[in-house]
């Protein structure tokens, strides 16, 4: 295909043309951010967590007698291991992503310094099993461990604890964990086991470096503990919660008791980031079909405009094949340009993006795939235009000269 | 002559029904985002108190010990105050109303039995609370200094709360079951929700949405064990049985300061409180700080930067239908080089065609903002059916409606100007020479 002339045929329609660039460029650059950010989100709305998300319900009761744990929190869970199809049943302080963080900063020696936020939890007896946690490592805790701890001032009066896998790699580096201490406000505690990397109470607070930062006491009840963590086949949660809220409501008639399944619970915590990644590929859908459109409507009254240079064309020899191409190679070529621009626009939005926002560098590889998807486009649009240009008929040539 | 362009322009724009159409519905798609991300960030970003806001200041300490900064940088100043030197503050009278708070999750049992119990978002507060931030009383009032010191059990109630509890009718004197603790209503207030919730940053729970529900002094609340939402500890541990005197920073107090000279020296004030702090060893830095409220509101990033991010976004969307609207009158205007030249040819003006082409764009714009308006009310809905604690606040006002049509016409009328010029430069004669 000759170039030549659909260079000479843009250079006389400088400014429809620049425009066709321009909306290409914009779009290119608006795309990449959009999907690098689309891309991020669904990535967090996705983090991996080593507990059983599945087979979870979380009954959660507040308001309780604080004196009267002790005795309450084991007839609870007798009660809630009663209901059918409750595999596993213990109280914990809290869960991950339950957006109430108990936070602590450990380090490897007394006089250390940290900056990141370690995620807090303390489990009552069969909290690992309820959880589902993946022991990597040495052993859970034993029913003395159990029976022999408890929380004074949200610390832990015990002497062992379980760190996540990413942690005994981060405080550790090369070594086991296993037998190492850690200290936290003047005390310490050994490390027994080590599990599978559990997410923090609200990771989106901690930030990266805090996100699988999670430690696990053993404790036996306490009042500090308002979450019932029931473990069951994933097709009875739903029955299984209604159940439980049901018994422990009668149980505890003065308290406040709510439940959810884990998967809900996941839910809700990201719920914004989905509806964020909902509006990011409405605007994206819109803003190409906008785009599309555009370059229908120009290329069309290009085409209009230019029926008698095609009829003459076709009346010199030139095949429906020919013209047909001849549109498309000059989308193809308005397209490159756009998308050059585009390009260039886009990386300049991620910098600045990246100074003003918590947004991290794009990978290289957004800014080709956005330009294939508007050459894709830009072809797209231009084929209804092209073939109503290459059936123009060659005696229109002759009609009106 | 402005009518004959009207008819010109309406029989232009209905000779191409399909190209008019996609001009509408491109500029009243990028309005319509436009406008729903601008009404949302306007609202999140606006003034929660008009008529105070230059008056309230947040004054910051820092009592942190030297091995340990508040911050990584160690540059910030800590966020919260330790109760030691909020009383300090607060006794000191530095100002012209001073009040400290927390936030804390309570527990109302309903009386008598009626219902269930439920929890709802408390403050505990001192005397200044309320007269200093406006908050309205529909009955009674709120409590005095005496009240503070003297550990009163007294509540001051939301409007909202009071019509659940007492149907509405006036409760002063009634008593109202926090936390397993009972408390005398002294107080109830007429709908009060500052947004954002300003006097909460960093104390816990929500910057939006409904206002808080139950108000309770300090002093008394924490006689009965009320605990703060958020606590950040600064020594070994914290002592939860002995807040006050522990190392911890859980309280944020605000000040009124009417002008200038109070501010300067209210700085003062507090600078030479850190440096006497210092002085008796209980301090180890001299960093202080006091912000205005809006300029607090912007450094603690209150509105979400998903917000912003969508607004820059809809921009760019708007930008690319601007663009795309110019392309598309382009193309028209180009293909009536033969009328032009005939109108140009008959008489007419350089600036008679130039207002022709503007009036034809200030019709899309019109028709544009008509529908992008649509859009945007369709937009509102939708985030009013998201699960952001904002979601309940996205309506459109006044202003906004109006902005609309500023923004399409000023879109349209940008997006006119070179096809309006192109078609006013156009050569009569060999127009006039091909028919």
């Amino acid at each position: 295909m000759e170039i030549r002339p659909i260079l000479a045929s843009l250079r006389r329609h400088r400014i429809p043309a620049a425009l066709i660039v321009l909306e290409i460029a914009l779009a290119c650059a608006v795309l990449c951010n959009a999907v690098f950010m689309i891309g991020q989100r669904m990535a967090d709305i996705h983090w991996p967590n080593a507990i059983d998300e599945q087979g979870i319900s979380v009954i959660t009761v507040n308001g309780t007698d604080p004196a009267l744990a002790a005795s309450d929190i084991p007839r609870n869970l007798a009660a809630l291991r009663g209901i059918a199809g409750v595999t596993a049943a213990a109280a914990a302080t809290s869960m991950p992503l339950d957006q109430n963080p108990a936070l602590t900063g450990f380090t490897t020696t007394p006089d250390g310094k940290t900056t990141v936020n370690t995620s807090v939890y303390f489990l009552g007896s069969g909290g690992e099993q309820a959880l589902g946690l993946h022991l990597l490592q040495g052993r859970f805790f034993n029913a003395d461990e159990y029976a022999d701890s408890g929380l004074k001032n949200f610390q832990s009066t015990s002497h062992v604890l379980l760190v996540t896998q990413s942690d005994a790699q981060r405080l550790w580096p090369g070594q086991g964990a296993l037998g190492k201490t850690l200290y936290a406000n003047g005390e310490s505690w050994t490390v027994v086991g080590v599990v599978g990397d559990v997410l923090a109470q609200d990771p989106k607070f901690s930030g990266p470096g805090g996100r699988y930062s999670s430690v696990f006491y053993p404790s036996h009840p306490d009042e500090m503990m308002g979450d019932y963590v029931l473990r069951n086949a994933p097709q009875d949660r739903d029955r299984v919660v209604r159940e439980a809220v049901q018994a422990l409501g009668r149980l505890e008639p003065g308290a406040v008791v709510e439940g959810k399944t884990y998967a809900q619970m996941r839910t809700d915590y990201f719920a914004d980031t989905s509806s964020m990644v909902w509006m990011l590929v409405l605007v994206c859908v819109v803003m190409l079909a906008v785009t599309a459109f555009g370059i229908v409507g120009l290329t069309s009254f290009w085409v209009g405009q230019r029926r008698r240079q095609i009829g003459v064309r076709r009346a010199v020899g030139a095949t429906r094949g020919h013209i047909l191409q001849y549109f498309q190679t000059e989308n193809f070529l308005l397209s490159s340009m756009g998308v050059a621009v585009g390009m260039v626009l886009a990386f300049g939005i991620n910098l600045y993006l990246m100074s003003h926002y918590a947004t991290s560098r794009m990978p290289w590889y957004y800014l080709p795939c956005g330009a294939i998807a508007l050459w894709l486009i830009g072809q797209l649009a231009v084929l209804g235009p092209a073939l109503r240009a290459a059936a123009v008929p060659p005696v229109v040539a002759t009609r009106s000269v | 002559m402005f009518g004959y362009y009207l008819d010109l322009a309406l029989r232009s724009l209905k000779r191409n029904k399909v190209l008019t159409t996609l001009m509408v519905l491109a500029l009243a798609l990028g309005i319509g985002a436009t406008i729903t991300t601008l009404a949302v960030l306007r609202l999140l970003s606006g003034d929660p108190i008009p008529q105070k806001s230059a008056q309230l200041f947040y004054p910051q300490l820092d009592p942190y010990p030297a091995n340990q900064p508040f911050s990584r940088s160690g540059k910030r100043v800590p966020y919260l105050m330790s109760y030691i030197d909020a009383m300090n503050l607060i006794h000191a009278r530095k100002a012209e109303r001073q009040a400290a708070m927390a936030m804390s999750q309570v527990k109302l049992t309903p009386p008598s039995g009626v219902g269930k119990p439920f929890y709802a978002q408390g403050v505990l507060t001192t005397t200044d609370f309320f007269p200093m931030f406006d908050a309205p009383f529909q009955y009674g009032s709120g409590w005095t200094a005496a009240d503070d010191e003297g550990r009163a059990q007294v509540a001051v109630i939301a409007g909202s709360l009071n019509d659940k509890l007492f149907g509405g009718a006036n409760s002063v004197g009634r008593m109202i079951r926090i936390e397993d603790h009972d408390f005398r209503i002294i107080g109830v207030l007429r709908t009060w929700a500052p947004q954002p919730r300003f006097y909460a940053v960093h104390l816990g729970g929500h910057s939006y949405g409904e206002g808080d529900a139950v108000f309770v002094p300090l002093q008394g609340a924490r006689a009965d064990d009320l605990m703060p939402s958020t606590m950040m500890g600064y020594g070994k541990s914290i002592d939860v049985e002995h807040l006050e005197t522990a190392p911890a920073i859980w309280l944020g107090l605000w000040v009124q300061l009417p002008n200038a000279a109070d501010v300067a020296a209210y700085k003062m004030f507090l600078g030479n409180y850190a440096k006497e702090q210092v002085a008796l060893g209980r301090y180890q830095r001299t960093d202080t700080a006091l912000s205005g409220l809006m300029e607090w509101m912007r450094s603690e990033h209150v509105v979400p930067d998903d917000v912003r991010l969508q607004a820059g976004l809809a921009f760019g969307f708007l930008l690319i239908c601007v663009v795309n609207t110019v392309g598309l009158l382009l193309a028209k205007c180009l293909r009536r080089s033969r009328e032009i030249g005939v109108r140009r040819a008959l008489g007419a003006s350089r600036g008679a065609i130039f207002t022709q082409f503007m009036v034809e764009a200030a019709i899309v714009g019109v028709a544009g903002g008509v529908l992008g308006l649509v859009f945007a009310e369709l937009g509102l809905w939708g985030i009013r059916h998201q699960p952001a604690q904002y979601a309940s606040l996205a309506h459109l006002d006044l202003s906004m409606f109006l902005f609309t049509f500023v923004v399409a016409l000023l879109a349209s009328l940008v997006a006119g100007l070179l096809p309006a010029w192109r078609a006013c430069v156009v050569a009569p004669a060999p127009q006039l020479k091909a028919v």
